[in-house]
Order: structure tokens, then C-alpha cells, then sequence
């Protein structure tokens, strides 16, 4: 897609011009498709920072990774510890749970990146199921185990009892100096950070760096020859990666302070490996549409249950309408990983570049038919390159 | 500094049993072009192999002017300033043309790893500059923005032309470039390659097309069976009766 061109800094200026009007207007654009509601919102910026980490590292230099819910969960832990023991400030959470996710991927990618391909895949995958398992059993003592990380009133919480803040009877909730992080102000925290990693991964995205990165995935034998030393490269992908994970672990923390193990178990690296596929690997929106589109099928499938199923087929005879609400059970509510299953089969088999190959198909089958008409087609043609002429 | 610029001595390598490269001494001077012909399994391309840190040899050492490479990696032996074009191009197929002949240059200019990622690749106009020019030697400048895999294969070949090129290597190996190209992109690329020979690049050539043997280098190496049966000026290796015997069969070229 774009990666052919070089772009100018200029154009990627309105680039985040035109997605920071996007998000921020979020909820109000969403409200018709019922997905404006703060919780939804925030989840749709968190996975969104997670899927665009993600493709720094597997969009850009092809390692497919299998284990970063290990980072995510990092990431959670240490802001939920950050809460009890510092501050329910969401400051040095974000950047505790970023910084030591990015120690984490530090120790696990030098040891996975010894390998490529598939050795790689297990490798990572390996580490985080470990890491899951760790976070049950062992490590309790900082994981707090099955029942998960939570805040109590007896936090020691230094920073804020030294600032004179003592926590009422409620317990107290994660905040940007007053501002909350939960609700619709949580969803502006989540929305701001979420454009800055944006910013940030474009820029990787327009540098040499991501230039080096794309053609080790392109041809990693020809780099060698090249005079280049890949492991650094990948490394730094990996870590970047790693921490856009921790980054996106502490937001989960920020918007609802608990951490359980589950969060790094292997279903949930499966989730961004999904969400990136989906969207488009490699591609710059491509992540954040697929956090979007998997978060808000989620979101809804997963509401459905027998009596809503049976209400919206009450149309049929009785006798028909429960067998079929039967079947649709299977793919609605707990059952919605099979819908996701099969359209994600669907995608990889005819449109293995994912929604975003899905859109410039489009936009080529439009500009085609354009063509077709050639009166019409060529004067537009003809203005938009005196249009183009005059702005350089 | 010795006057030579590639000097192997005594390289052996062996596949379990089977030995690819016996007692391999070969020495190149700064600015010549050096040819090494052979027929099918001789054991040309293992020997480029070895020079360019893919294989360690068994014995033997490989110096390129005063600097030992033999048991350096790939990176660091292309760092030193040897370049390679293999026998099928080794490209970046998902990337532009003008991308391709970039990334080396970025690897000449910034050394084998430079973070900088805050940087746009729209500013670094020198290497652009340096890429299109590249483009233009080797007469792709119209496709720059094309992806490269969907390219010709005599294309592909002359990208990675370019793309060694732009590194100015001390030492460029080249494993039969003109394979699989029309006679009237094969003259092209002698053409390209006698330019470059102006500039003083030295250069080692496997190749099989006896016509661009002869137009080509000063000097030529004869292997059978992994090893140097005869070396010389093209005319003495012409007239070498065990060469006409080994690779020739007699065949008058």
C-alpha cells in the first residue's frame, strides 16, 4: 500500500490531524451503533495501542510473535502495584508497567530471537504460557493468584499519603491529577495516549529504521550480505513492541484496577495476532481497525443470549423458532469465538492483506470504473494534476 | 599494504566426504577484474561462499588487503567492503526500487546497526539523490517506484547491480550476472561492468558465458574439481592444453 511511497512529514501532519478529529469525536459518531458507551471506548484505544505495537514487530519485520499477552499482563501487574504502593496517580503507573514490559521483552527476545520462524512462534509462546503459569502458581505473592491483583484500603499508596490524600471509606480510583480514569474522562486519557503511540509508530513507521525492518522481513539473507547486524534491529522492534504491550497492560489497569492471570494467557496473544491480521499486516491503520472492528463484534455478539435469540425469531412457528435459535446459540454470546473463528478464516483465504487490502480493492475498483467512462475520467484526472502541480 | 586486494591461501572445504575445495591460493590485484571459470560443480560458487563468510573453510585463510575474513560474519565482511550479487538476485521484493538501493546505502553510511528512528526517510535527500542515480546507471530510473518483485529477472540482476554498487565495495563478487539474459541484455551489462572497471573497482566474476569472459577480466582461474588447474591472461588460459581438456573439451572458443 503506502509502503512504496516515501511520504512527507507534511502529509503525515494531516494524517494525525484527521485521526485525532476521529477519535476524539468517537463518542459521538459512535452513538448509532450503540458502541458510544465509556467502557467500549476505552477498550477500543487500549487494544488499539496493543495491535499497533504489535505490528511494529510483526507487521514490519515479520516475526510472529506468540507470547505478548505476557507483556500486557507485565504491564497490569506493575500498574496495579504502582496504585498500591506509590500512587493512584495514573503517571507513574503508565510508566512503571511501560518500563518493565520493556525489561521483560528485553530478556525473553534475547533468548527467542536466536531463532526465526516458526522456532520463534513457540519460543514466545513457550515464555508467556510460562509466565501465566508463573503468575498462578509461584509468584501469588506478587500475582495475588486466582483471585487476581486488587487495590485494598490498607494500601501503603507513599506519594499520596505524603501529598495528605487519604482514601475515604470507598476505595479509591486511578487518576491524572483529579481527572478519573474511569468513564468518559478515562476513554480522553486512553484516547491521548493512544494518538501519541500513534504519532510515535508513524514516525518508526517513515524512518530508516522502519525501512531496515521492512527489508528484513522483505529478504533477511540479502540484509546479511548487506553489511547489516539483524539481531539488534529485531531486538529494538521487539522491545518497542513489548513495551506498546506494557503500555496498553497498565491503560487496562488505569481503567478498571485489577490484574488477573488470565490477561496473559495464550488466548489472549492470540486476540492481537488476530486483530492484526484482520486489519491488515504491515499496514498503518490496519491494527487499529481491527481493535475496533473484534472489540465492538465482542461487545455485541457476546450480549446475545437464548432469550434475545428466541425474542428475535419469534416471527417463526414455535416449532421452527427454537431449533433455530439453538443453532445461532452456538455462534452468539460464550459461542462468539466460532463466529470470529470462521470470518477469520474467511479473511486469511480471500483477503490474506486483511480489511485494509479489502479497501484499496475497492478504492482500485472505483478509480477502474472511473476509467471506464473516459470523458469524465480523464477531466478529473487532468484537475487533480494541476491541483497537485500548484501545491508544489 | 599488500598489493593485493583479495589474497586466498589454502582453503580447503569440505561436505563430509566430499571435498569442494582443495589448497584454493588465489590473489587478485587492486583494480583488475578477475574471472573464475569451471565447469558445473567445480566448486566456483562454495569458493565465493568462503570469501564472503557463508561457509568457514576447513583450512586456510582469506585476506582482503591486510584484514583477515575468514571466521567473520556475512555483516561484518560486507562492512569491510565486499559486495555480492548472487546467482538468482537476492533483492527485496516487497519493497520500491529506489527503497532496495537505499537500504544498502543506509548500511554504507550508518555502519551495521544505527537506532535513529525518530529520522524521515523524506529528509535523507543525499542517499535519495544517491539511489536515483544509481537507478539511472543501470537504466531503472523509470520503475523506481515500482515494486521490485514483480520485476524481470534480468532486471532483478541489474538491481542488485545497483544495489552493491551503491556501496562502492574495494571487492565486488559477482556470481554469473548475465545468466539467463538475452544476448542484448548481456551486452548491456558488459557494457556496465567495463564502466565500472574504469572506475578502479576490483572485481571476481564466475562465469560461464566465454564471451563475457574474454571481454571482460585480466585475468582468469581455471577450477575442476575444487581445485585451480591453470591461471592467466586470457590468452594463456585459451592456449592451455589442460584446460581446453578439463572445461573446454576441445572445443575452440
Amino acid at each position: 500500500m503506502t509502503n512504496t511511497k516515501i511520504v512527507s512529514p507534511k502529509q503525515d501532519l494531516l494524517y494525525m490531524a484527521i485521526l485525532s478529529v476521529v477519535v476524539l469525536t468517537m463518542p459521538i459518531w459512535l452513538q448509532p451503533f450503540g458502541a458510544a458507551y465509556p467502557d467500549l471506548m476505552q477498550k477500543f484505544m487500549i487494544f488499539g495501542i496493543f495491535a499497533i505495537g504489535y505490528n511494529i514487530l510483526f507487521g514490519l519485520t515479520g516475526y510472529l510473535s506468540f507470547g505478548h499477552a505476557a507483556f500486557l499482563g507485565v504491564g497490569s501487574y506493575t500498574a496495579v502495584w504502582s496504585f498500591k504502593l506509590l500512587s493512584m496517580n495514573v503517571i507513574p503507573a503508565l510508566i512503571f508497567g511501560t518500563i518493565l514490559s520493556g525489561l521483560f521483552a528485553l530478556a525473553i527476545g534475547f533468548v527467542s530471537l536466536r531463532r526465526s520462524g516458526i522456532y520463534f512462534s513457540i519460543l514466545t509462546l513457550a515464555f508467556a504460557q510460562m509466565s501465566y503459569n508463573l503468575a498462578y502458581s509461584v509468584l501469588t505473592p506478587i500475582t495475588n493468584g486466582e483471585t487476581g491483583l486488587q487495590l485494598t484500603q490498607g494500601d501503603a499508596r507513599v506519594l499520596d499519603r505524603m501529598a495528605g490524600i487519604e482514601a475515604d471509606a470507598s476505595l479509591p480510583t486511578p487518576n491524572l491529577f483529579g481527572i478519573e480514569g474511569i468513564g468518559y474522562s478515562g476513554f480522553y486519557i486512553c484516547a491521548a495516549l493512544m494518538l501519541i503511540s500513534f504519532f510515535i509508530y508513524l514516525r518508526i513507521f517513515r524512518s530508516p529504521f522502519g525501512l531496515k525492518l521492512r527489508a528484513i522481513k522483505s529478504n533477511q539473507n540479502r540484509m546479511g550480505y548487506t553489511g547489516y547486524n539483524t539481531r539488534p534491529y529485531l531486538m529494538t522492534a521487539f522491545v518497542i513492541s513489548g513495551m506498546y504491550a506494557g503500555l496498553a497492560g497498565s491503560l487496562l489497569a488505569v481503567t478498571d484496577p485489577l490484574a488477573g492471570a488470565e490477561r496473559m494467557q495464550w488466548t489472549a496473544s492470540g486476540e492481537v495476532v488476530l486483530i492484526t491480521i484482520l486489519g491488515g499486516v504491515g499496514t498503518l491503520i490496519g491494527p487499529l481497525l481491527g481493535a475496533g472492528i473484534i472489540k465492538y463484534f465482542e461487545n455485541i455478539f457476546s450480549a446475545f443470549n437464548e432469550t434475545v435469540l428466541l425474542n428475535a425469531f419469534s416471527f417463526l412457528p414455535d416449532w421452527l423458532a427454537h431449533p433455530v435459535a439453538a443453532v445461532v446459540g452456538l455462534f452468539v454470546g460464550e459461542g462468539w469465538h466460532l463466529t470470529l473463528g470462521l470470518v477469520f478464516m474467511l479473511i486469511v483465504i480471500f483477503l490474506p492483506g486483511g480489511i485494509m487490502e479489502g479497501i484499496s480493492r475497492l478504492a482500485r475498483l472505483i478509480t477502474n470504473r472511473n476509467k471506464a467512462e473516459p470523458k469524465s475520467g480523464a477531466h478529473e484526472n487532468k484537475e487533480k494534476e494541476q491541483a497537485s502541480a500548484g501545491e508544489v | 599494504m599488500s598489493e593485493y586486494i583479495l589474497d586466498v591461501t589454502d582453503v580447503d572445504k569440505n561436505f563430509g566426504g566430499l571435498r569442494a575445495l582443495s589448497d584454493i591460493n588465489l590473489r587478485v590485484k587492486e583494480g583488475t577484474v578477475h574471472a573464475i571459470i569451471g565447469p558445473n560443480g567445480a566448486g566456483k560458487s562454495t569458493l565465493l561462499n568462503v570469501i564472503v563468510g557463508r561457509l568457514a573453510p576447513n583450512r586456510g585463510r582469506v585476506l582482503l588487503g591486510d584484514q583477515v575474513l575468514t571466521g567473520k560474519q556475512p555483516h561484518e565482511i560486507n562492512q569491510l567492503g565486499v559486495a555480492r550479487v548472487f546467482q538468482t538476485p537476492e533483492i527485496f521484493p516487497e519493497l520500491s526500487l529506489l527503497q532496495n538501493v537505499m537500504v544498502p546505502a543506509f548500511a554504507k553510511r550508518d555502519g551495521e546497526f544505527k537506532l535513529g528512528f525518530l529520522k524521515s526517510l523524506f529528509a535523507e535527500n543525499e542517499i535519495r539523490e544517491h539511489a536515483e542515480h544509481l537507478l539511472e546507471d543501470v537504466g531503472l530510473i523509470s520503475q523506481k517506484d515500482n515494486v521490485a518483485g514483480s520485476m524481470s529477472r534480468g532486471d532483478k540482476r541489474r538491481l542488485e547491480l545497483a544495489m552493491c554498487l551503491g556501496q562502492h565495495p574495494k571487492l565486488f563478487l559477482l556470481d554469473e550476472p548475465t545468466a539467463g539474459m538475452s544476448r542484448h541484455d548481456t551486452n548491456r551489462t558488459i557494457d556496465l561492468l567495463k564502466r565500472i572497471k574504469e572506475r578502479g573497482m576490483t572485481k571476481v566474476i564466475i562465469e560461464h558465458d566465454m564471451h563475457v569472459v574474454f571481454s571482460l577480466a585480466d585475468r582468469i582461474s581455471v577450477l575442476a574439481q575444487g581445485a585451480i588447474i591453470c591461471e592467466g591472461t586470457p590468452e594463456e588460459v585459451r592456449n592451455d592444453p589442460r584446460v581446453k581438456e578439463a572445461y573446454l573439451g576441445g572445443e575452440a572458443v
